[in-house]
């Protein structure tokens, strides 16, 4: 009864990358060590790989976004393709033309890619869904559901800091229930073969059975944390004051708010990450995210040649990209 | 006694649910309404004869929940449209939600309704008016005037009475006359901004959720009302376990409270929103297998005694969105027949039961006299072939009715011949059929 899986072409090649769920080890390990490659083109004088030249990609926006479409835009460029940025929510939709009215119109302007953002969870599924053959759909965020390529940068942050996942310990704290990064974050890390994935946060921030995401629950900070060797920080929204989730930003910081003292459950080399951007004192203090332990701005500089392997993978170019190590 | 407005119906199964009868014999029709059943009334010539041999006989479907899109939406589908369609399923008598627009709350819009379907004439159309002006949940319409006009039963549509007070006093208001009142149960606080049943799928999936208790909390809230104001409360579109065993304890407790549930639900589950499919973005959401199953032994317990189709239409591109932006509802007349026998193929229900629950089971719940063959009784009449198996095909399908996730499912039983009031408004031909 399962479908095919519409992120592999017919040779089980990645033609867009969606989420995380359904692709197995192999190609995120793949994906890992196609970004490893690129890692270099960044320390060159001449940043750039001919890798998707004459590609056009377009960056689709429906939500805004800074540090996720420049790197998106900063990797398609080291690529070599032209980038179109369009910023839609101030655009054509809210003229009232449909999404796939919107699609229609970019595919005749022969886009060979699009890196989609939308509020709705599943738009990025619409659009490869709908989209003409050739064209290949990264999804950048996609409501609640999935944000894969922030999570295979954490997946590849770790992966220089741990080297193995097997024997892990990763503690994602805060609000898992409204977040795509954590949604996608969980998969990852249970498809490399993390041994313990845990998350922390009060019920009204987590999934009414958040075990079958495949984590165990911990309602308390310090014992959530203890002996982790990674621990992931999710940023707060301020609306979920509003939304009777959380009385207030206080009393979270009081209760999940990371510290210097109350890190020391965590191992003595644990990592602290964090997808950005940070609220200080509310997900966490200055002197952690500034700390030795913050690999918050590695995360960012690696969010490139991440985006760079998925873009080169899923446009059929990877096997060159190996090569331009 | 041989004008030429008699016909016979000879050598089915004939199968009538609320007397009891399934066994093959003759059915003979004279001005619309059932004359005799077993040996004709002498003297009977019948000026059409249909030969029903090897096929089964039972009352014209009755659909407690269908919405015509007229008035208002005529560009989606009409009356014309709609009831053509029912007519091909073997559907005769069709309950319309009032959130038309205008909204069923006055007697002109009941009228108008009511006019256009005599004019298609293929099946009874019987319009359900709103319990509260504009459907708004603030004042009360005008239901006795409503009721003089036609309207069957009383409701909210999908608007469930957030004010508890005026729901008491709707309830009071309906129960004075002996108004029946269709409540679709849902608290709309704990809905929230959900567009899947809360559950693993929904968290995997990042769709905020609806959990299971904004229906039990409002059947829960209901049947206070209920026991409180002795209104008769029918539940509309059930779709959780919990709310289907509060109700067996009501009824137990010889409250008089029906309900019904869609077709789909019995055979969809969250499992079947599954990427994204946007023609399972339905109202309620499809809930867990758990509580498909506690629906289907609701159901064979007669505890739900209606099945319905909730049947949609919605514009060509209504589905055509990411999953949230979506409209809800799926077109459902060409599957009411279908989903219901394949309920006994699936050991559910056994075939009268099963044809009770569309045809005598609704039509019992607001009291209408429809949906059984007896003499005396209208002539409204569904005729088909048990043994046919047939591929639900979207290039068949009207272009207003494509919003389905049976697309590609495989049935058994089709209709052959639909009668309403005597005459035959739908006839497959048999040559045309694989």
């Amino acid at each position: 009864m399962s479908k095919p899986n519409i992120q592999l072409d017919s040779h089980g090649r990645l033609k867009h990358f969606l989420t995380i769920d359904g692709l197995k080890r192999e190609m995120l390990t793949e994906i890992l060590d196609t970004a490893e490659s690129f890692t270099g083109v960044s320390e060159r004088v001449v940043k750039k790989v001919p890798l998707l030249r004459g590609k056009t990609i377009c960056n689709l926006f429906f939500e805004n976004s800074t540090r996720t479409r420049t790197t998106f835009e900063v990797a398609a460029k080291r690529l070599s393709a032209d980038v179109l940025n369009l910023n839609v929510s101030t655009s054509s939709t809210t003229k009232g033309e449909t999404l796939l009215d919107t699609l229609r119109n970019l595919e005749a302007m022969h886009v060979d890619m699009f890196v989609i953002r939308h509020s709705d969870s599943g738009a990025a599924h619409f659009f490869a869904t709908h989209a003409a053959p050739h064209i290949s759909v990264i999804n950048a965020g996609d409501g609640q559901h999935a944000h894969p390529t922030q999570a295979m940068l954490d997946m590849f942050t770790i992966r220089r800091h741990k080297e193995e996942f097997t024997g892990l310990r990763v503690a994602i704290v805060g609000d898992v229930l409204h977040s795509r990064v954590a949604r996608s974050q969980i998969l990852a890390l249970n498809t490399l073969g993390t041994s313990e994935v845990r998350v922390i946060a009060p019920r009204t921030l987590l999934p009414p059975d958040p075990r079958t995401l495949g984590v165990h629950i911990f309602h308390d900070l310090e014992e959530g944390i203890r002996d982790v060797d990674v621990v992931i920080m999710l940023r707060l929204q301020k609306e979920r004051m509003t939304g009777a989730l959380l009385p207030s930003e206080h009393e979270y910081f009081q209760l999940y708010g990371l510290t210097e003292k109350r890190l020391k459950a965590a191992k003595p080399d644990a990592i602290v990450m964090h997808p950005g951007p940070i609220n200080r004192g509310v997900e966490m203090d200055s002197q952690v995210a500034d700390g030795p332990r913050s690999v918050i701005l590695q995360q960012v500089s690696f969010g490139i040649a991440v985006r760079m392997a998925v873009m080169s993978m899923t446009m059929g170019t990877q096997a060159q990209g190996a090569a331009a190590r | 006694m041989n004008a030429p407005n008699s016909t016979s119906i000879l050598g089915g199964r004939l199968i009538d649910p609320a007397s009891g009868i399934d066994s093959v014999t003759d059915i003979f029709i004279h001005n619309g309404k059932i004359l005799a059943i077993g040996e004709p009334p002498e003297g009977f010539t019948a000026h059409h004869t249909i030969d029903a041999s090897g096929q089964i006989v039972c009352p014209g479907l009755v659909d407690l929940s269908a919405r015509m899109r007229e008035p208002g939406q005529e560009h989606i589908a009409t009356i014309a449209s709609e009831t053509a369609l029912a007519a091909r399923s073997g559907i005769t008598t069709l309950c319309c939600p009032p959130d038309t627009d205008p909204v069923i709350d006055t007697p002109a819009v009941v009228t108008l309704l009511l006019r256009r379907a005599k004019r298609s004439a293929r099946a009874r159309l019987l319009p359900i008016g709103a319990m509260t002006q504009q459907l708004a949940g603030e004042h009360l319409s005008e239901m006795v005037a409503l009721k003089r006009a036609g309207c069957v039963a009383m409701s909210n549509g999908y608007a469930p009475l957030a004010n508890t007070l005026v729901e008491r006093r709707a309830l009071e208001y309906a129960a004075t006359f002996g108004i029946t009142a269709i409540l679709r149960p849902e608290d709309r606080h704990l809905r929230n901004n959900g567009y899947a049943h809360e559950g693993p799928v929904s968290a995997r999936l990042g769709l905020p959720g609806i959990p299971e208790a904004a229906e039990s909390v409002a059947v829960a809230r209901d049947l206070a009302l209920a026991e409180h104001t002795g209104c008769r409360i029918h539940f509309h579109l059930l779709s959780s376990g919990t709310a289907a065993r509060m109700i067996e304890q009501a009824q137990q407790q010889r409250l008089q409270v029906s309900a019904n549930v869609a077709a789909h639900q019995l055979h969809l589950t969250e499992m079947d929103i599954e990427d994204f499919d946007s023609n399972c973005h339905l109202n309620p959401p499809l809930r867990s297998l758990a509580d498909r199953e506690a629906l289907r032994a609701a159901l064979a317990k007669g505890v739900i005694g209606a099945i319905c189709s909730d049947h949609q239409p919605l514009k060509a591109d209504a589905k055509e969105a990411p999953f949230p932006s979506t409209a809800t509802g799926m077109a459902g007349l060409q599957t009411l027949l279908p989903l219901t026998l394949k309920l006994v193929d699936e050991g559910v229900l056994g075939l009268s039961e099963a044809i009770a629950r569309i045809t005598c089971g609704p039509a019992d719940m607001l009291g209408l006299p429809y949906g059984r063959l007896q003499p005396g009784s209208s002539a409204d009449i569904c005729i088909f072939d048990p043994h046919r198996h047939w591929v639900l095909k979207r290039e068949e399908m009207p272009s207003s009715g494509r919003n389905t996730p049976f697309i590609g499912w495989e049935f058994q039983g089709q209709v052959t011949h639909t009668l309403f009031e005597g005459r035959i408004v739908f006839h497959s031909d048999s040559t045309t059929q694989a």
